[in-house]
Order: structure tokens, then C-alpha cells, then sequence
């Protein structure tokens, strides 16, 4: 199966204006805790990793119906920088049946955007 | 209730148009919502009518229009 690929652009502002507007209740419906203490508050990073959810979910293509929590979908930072993509809940199983394995993520912003792009190998690819 | 509905999105759906042009079906995305608008919406309708979204109603479907959204709504009184 081919492998399949997501791009997603975040508004920082956007980011920044809902975490005014609604505090813990946005942040813990759509960020794990090590997100939160990853981001430090910060609306870039946040922004960074709403982006690589949605860029997540474009890879996932879930059905309309088909419920896919943001928190299911975690950014894990290394200590050098790089970023790592684990899945959980509903997302975990959305890719097994997809057939999706090995996600990657990139994530970059700079001024009032943010971007991510996310990368899966469909299982029995010729990838690694 | 579709007062109240519509009061939300334009508060914060970021709408292009004002929800008020909209038809009860059309599709708030297509209108212009983004998907992080949408939750800014969901959590606006939590205040708005004191319920908590279940994770399983985080669908893309239950927050694409006026009429679905309604209709989540309902289901969440009833279980109530």
C-alpha cells in the first residue's frame, strides 16, 4: 500500500485568542499533558502541534463520522528537537486499518503561522 | 435553540459570512469554518448550554452544520 503524506498550516493568533477565550478547557481537550509541558504556553508550538494533528488526521483520512480526538494524536519532542508523532485511542486504531505504520512528523513556525507535515509508510511499502 | 446556536458561531465560528445567511444544512467548512474553529464552537456550545461534548461526538459530521449540531444538542438533553 502507498505511503500517504499530510501538510496543515495553524494560525499562532488563532492559538493564542482561544486559550484566552478558554483557558484548561481548550488546552486539555486538545493536548496531552506532556504537549502542555512541552509548549510551555507557548501559541507557536501550540500552533506547531495543532497543525501536526490535523496534518495526522489528513493522513488517517477518517470518515466524517469517524470520532478522532486531538489528544489521540501526541507530538513527542526529543531533547535534541526533533519531534516524534504517537498515536493512541481511536487514531491508533484508524491507522491499523488503514494500514499505516512508521508516522513521522515535521513541525515549523515562524510569525503567525505554523506547519506540519506528517508522513506514513502504508505497511508492506518499500520503505525502511 | 437555534438562536443560541447561531449566536455561538458568530461569536466563534471566524465565519466569512454571518451565520445568519446560512441555511440549517449547509456546510459550516465549506462556509469557511477551519477545523480549529470548530473547537473554539464546541467549547463555546458547551457554555452555551451547559453539556460536555463526549469524545465520540468529536466527528467532523456533529459540528458541519446548524442542523447537526442541533441535533447533537438534542441527544445530549435527552441523555441528561
Amino acid at each position: 500500500m502507498a505511503s500517504r503524506v499530510g501538510i496543515d498550516l495553524a494560525s499562532v493568533s488563532d492559538v493564542r485568542e482561544a486559550v484566552a477565550a478558554h483557558g484548561d478547557r481548550y488546552l486539555r481537550r486538545v493536548y496531552t499533558p506532556q504537549e502542555l509541558v512541552d509548549c510551555g504556553g507557548d501559541p507557536a508550538r501550540l500552533a506547531g502541534r495543532f497543525a501536526a494533528k490535523e496534518a495526522a488526521i489528513k493522513v488517517l483520512r477518517p470518515r466524517r463520522d469517524t470520532a478522532l480526538p486531538w489528544s489521540d494524536i501526541e507530538v513527542l519532542r526529543h531533547s535534541d528537537g526533533w519531534t516524534e508523532l504517537r498515536l493512541g485511542g481511536s487514531a491508533a486504531l484508524r491507522a491499523e486499518h488503514e494500514g499505516l505504520a512508521a508516522f513521522s512528523v515535521s513541525l515549523s513556525h515562524e510569525g503567525d503561522t505554523a506547519c506540519a507535515v506528517v508522513m506514513a509508510e502504508g505497511k508492506g511499502s518499500t520503505g525502511r | 435553540m437555534t438562536d443560541k446556536i447561531l449566536a455561538v458561531l458568530a461569536e466563534h465560528g471566524r465565519l466569512p459570512v454571518s451565520p445568519d445567511s446560512l441555511g440549517d444544512g449547509d456546510d459550516l467548512y465549506a462556509a469557511g469554518m477551519t477545523s480549529h474553529a470548530s473547537i473554539s464552537v464546541m467549547l463555546g456550545l458547551e457554555d452555551a448550554f451547559d453539556v460536555e461534548f463526549p469524545d465520540r461526538m468529536l466527528t467532523r459530521e456533529v459540528f458541519s452544520s446548524i442542523a447537526s449540531i442541533r441535533a447533537a444538542l438534542d441527544e445530549l438533553a435527552e441523555a441528561a
